[in-house]
């Protein structure tokens, strides 16, 4: 039990020591996030009500991003039996503790330990899918996915185009992955590669923002979803974000961009972690720039993704920002961006500007140097504004 | 008895002519078996004896020596080899004529192994194999318009003509895979599922002495032993991985021992019967809960690797016409069926004659398909579960954008 843990335990203690990534005094726009007072997250059940994609009446309780995700496998193990869950650590509950006590609950057969191998893990669970499985695989870390790409890619992906009328396919299939940056994952431990993903056909790439999100979406990638889905869950978010989340069985639509803040003068689109750097540069300009009203989107789905609701709003507002913490060559925000460009150009008042992460690898001490932070968000915002 | 002493010192004679070559210790005669008192009746059953060079095996029992068939089983086989090679060498054809494009691999020679497998399991196993599918998709059931319709890219085709040579899927055949070795692994996860679901079958997982050294077939191979999955996977050693031969390419050219933890079973692959008196007694072993095994379908490819191989300037044709003329699955099966009296010169003429025009009209139906229409719709389809995909997708420029 101590081995898996352990990784976890220094990741998240050292994000708190924060030696590189520490705020200067005189800092106005780079500070911590505040998870406790975030707008983008239920503090309170009755924040909850009123949501349509949430179960009326519902029971909720406060839960982080990973014991979202446990409730969410759990929901999913009791739902049908045709759900497997398996990978590298999960039976111990995983490095991040998302399928804690689930093999306990569930038995050795349903929820199990795979060898070291990602090529194999995703192959097998395609091989499952194809029967009718529900297999959920974990691939420990974003940053191992790469093995299994080919298995992804070229099996998975391709499985709908190639089987012609027999029928079978890999509908059943989640891959689920922590990704993102912590604080010091250095090279191998803060990669986000959705847009590898989300560059093929076939393929559902979904990212969450928080718990009562990530609960819905993966129940909706494991039920309602018959194409494979890559579920890439950020994983600085697994204890820091804490919100109300329901008991319930309930799903969200993926392939569907949610308008968390609606406003008049710009969209900055965004997905994941970001959001929370957004929601902060928001309420920042708002305060100095009066009268100024920012709209915020939450992409949720990668790919296929939600044009509509991005152009619709770009249209509206006539300005956009695309921010991703990813890096930005052949990124998201250039097919967003670019998608604005060909939707919405005659209504564009500035170009359409993308923060998003530089294009280098990540060096142990550097990220604050090369992720996109508030101030930058800030500044995108003010000189779209001013263009 | 006489028969068998003279087919044994016949064994070795022939075995020596290969001494340049890889030594393959199982005997490659497609016509090594040996039976007596055949019974009149068409399905009554009776035992076949094989040579007691058709096996070898690496921490396993052997198989029994003996098979019981029946005439009509034998004629089968025989009718569905002729039906491969007929419809590989109608593939060979067209390709030259350019009528198909792209990649094709050609299986001819290996007709054995994919006819002796599907005689030894039913219609509930599962089958996936690598690129050199032709055989085994006809043998699952694919039609051969279909298959060379698929070939042909028409929409008629088993995967509506978007797959090509490699890409075939029928029902409990999961393809036709192009990426080396890729099938492995998901045949893993095949055979987990019939574990999980308590079904009584088996996933007959293939591949190529090539595709042996992918890592992902030593991983599919641990779990399947970890878990103790119903998975007879199986190398079948055509001797050369593209232009590689086999002892250039691996360091331990014995295949069947590749599985280290897991029982190994060598078999002669040129002989169809031999093969499915193999393929039972894997299913078998597997079913009953005893664990995966790894065999080794010891064949031979006349052709090259694919249609741009030549297949001769990494082997001598000589190499290639004694192979051919002295083991050839379709004609050892046919020596031994007249030998035995298990049909006559003119039923045997007559079933390769109805074979072969079988083939050869599909093939003309193939021929005849329409070339599929000239619209993006055809492209666009099947990339994600219909009426559900996103409203629309992209081409390479705006205009080309297809609207669902």
């Amino acid at each position: 039990m101590n081995v898996p843990r352990a990784p976890v335990r220094g990741l998240l203690r050292q994000t708190r020591r924060c030696y590189s990534g520490a705020p200067s005094p005189s800092a106005r726009l780079n500070l911590p996030i505040d998870y406790k007072t975030t707008p983008l997250l239920h503090h309170t059940p009755s924040s909850l009500s009123g949501i349509p994609e949430f179960p009326a009446a519902a029971t909720s309780k406060r839960l982080n991003l990973f014991q979202a995700i446990n409730s969410a496998l759990r929901t999913a193990l009791s739902t049908s039996d045709k759900v497997l869950l398996f990978g590298e650590d999960v039976a111990f509950g995983g490095v991040f503790r998302c399928s804690m006590d689930l093999q306990t609950e569930f038995g050795s057969d349903r929820v199990f330990n795979t060898p070291l191998s990602e090529q194999g893990i995703a192959g097998f669970a395609i091989g499952a899918a194809a029967e009718g499985m529900k297999p959920v695989a974990e691939i420990q870390f974003a940053d191992y996915v790469f093995p299994a790409f080919d298995q992804i890619v070229n099996e998975a992906a391709k499985f709908r185009y190639r089987e012609g009328a027999s029928g079978i396919n890999v509908g059943g299939l989640v891959l689920r992955m922590p990704c993102g940056a912590v604080g010091h994952g250095a090279l191998y431990h803060s990669q986000s590669p959705e847009a590898l993903f989300a560059h093929i056909p076939g393929l559902r790439v979904v990212v969450p923002r928080s718990p009562a999100q990530a609960k819905g979406l993966l129940l909706s990638s494991i039920f309602e979803c018959n194409d494979p889905v890559v579920f890439m869950e950020p994983k600085i978010l697994y204890r820091a974000a804490v919100e109300h989340v329901p008991n319930e069985y309930y799903t969200i639509p993926l392939s569907k961009a949610e308008v968390i803040k609606p406003g008049k003068d710009l969209t900055i689109v965004s997905y994941g972690q970001p959001l929370y750097l957004c929601s902060a540069a928001i309420s920042a300009i708002e305060k100095t720039m009066k009268g100024v009203n920012i709209e915020l989107i939450d992409l949720r789905t990668i790919y296929p993704w939600d044009r509509q609701t991005v152009l619709d709003s770009v249209r509206k507002t006539g300005r956009a920002v695309v921010v991703h913490e990813s890096m930005i060559n052949y990124g998201v925000g250039a097919e967003v961006s670019s998608t604005i460009q060909e939707g919405a150009f005659l209504r564009l008042e500035a170009p359409v500007k993308r923060v998003a992460g530089w294009s280098v690898h990540t060096g142990l001490s550097y990220e604050q140097f090369i992720l996109p932070d508030v101030a930058r968000i800030y500044d995108a915002i003010k000189q779209t504004l001013e263009y | 008895m006489l028969f068998r002493s003279v087919a044994r010192q016949a064994a070795p004679l022939r075995r020596s002519a290969f001494a340049p070559l890889a030594r393959r210790s199982v005997t490659t005669d497609a016509a090594s078996s040996h039976a007596e008192n055949i019974p009149q009746e068409d399905d009554k059953p009776f035992t076949v004896r094989l040579s007691d060079e058709s096996f070898e095996t690496y921490e396993l029992d052997p198989p029994p020596y003996t098979l019981e068939t029946t005439k009509k089983e034998l004629k089968q086989m025989y009718y569905d080899m002729v039906s491969i090679r007929r419809m590989e060498m109608a593939a060979d054809r067209l390709y030259k004529e350019k009528k198909i494009r792209g990649f094709c691999h050609l299986s001819t020679g290996q007709e054995a192994v994919a006819v002796g497998i599907e005689h030894a399991i039913n219609r509930a196993d599962k089958v996936i194999t690598a690129y050199r599918c032709h055989g085994f998709a006809l043998m699952r059931g694919g039609t051969v318009r279909s298959i060379i319709g698929e070939l042909l890219g028409r929409r008629e085709g088993i995967a509506y003509g978007k797959g090509g040579s490699m890409h075939m899927f029928a029902e409990n055949f999961y393809g036709g895979n192009g990426i080396v070795g890729a099938q492995v692994p998901v045949g893993a996860g095949l055979a987990f599922a019939q574990q999980y679901t308590e079904q009584p079958n088996t996933s007959i997982i293939l591949y190529g002495d090539g595709a042996s050294n992918q890592g992902q077939v030593f991983e599919a191979f641990n779990m399947a032993k970890l878990w103790n999955l119903p998975a007879l996977f199986g190398c079948e050693n055509n001797k050369y991985g593209m232009g590689t031969s086999a002892s250039r390419s691996s360091a331990l050219t014995e295949y069947y021992k590749r599985g280290q933890y897991i029982p190994g079973l060598k078999v002669n692959g040129m002989d169809v019967l031999a093969t499915k008196a193999a393929v039972q007694y894997g299913k078998d072993y597997a079913v009953s809960g005893k664990g995966p095994l790894v065999f080794e379908y010891v064949t031979y490819r006349y052709g090259g690797h694919s249609m741009s191989d030549p297949g001769t300037t990494y082997r001598s044709r000589e190499e290639i016409q004694r192979m051919r003329s002295t083991n050839d699955p379709i004609a050892g099966l046919k020596q031994k069926m007249l030998e035995w009296g298990v049909t006559s010169e003119e039923e045997l003429k007559s079933i390769d004659k109805s074979a072969r025009s079988h083939v050869d009209e599909e093939v003309a139906t193939a021929e005849a398909m329409a070339v599929p229409d000239n619209t993006s719709r055809i492209l666009f389809e099947d990339i994600y579960v219909r009426g559900s995909e996103p409203r629309w997708m992209r081409g390479r420029t705006v205009d080309e954008t297809f609207y669902y």
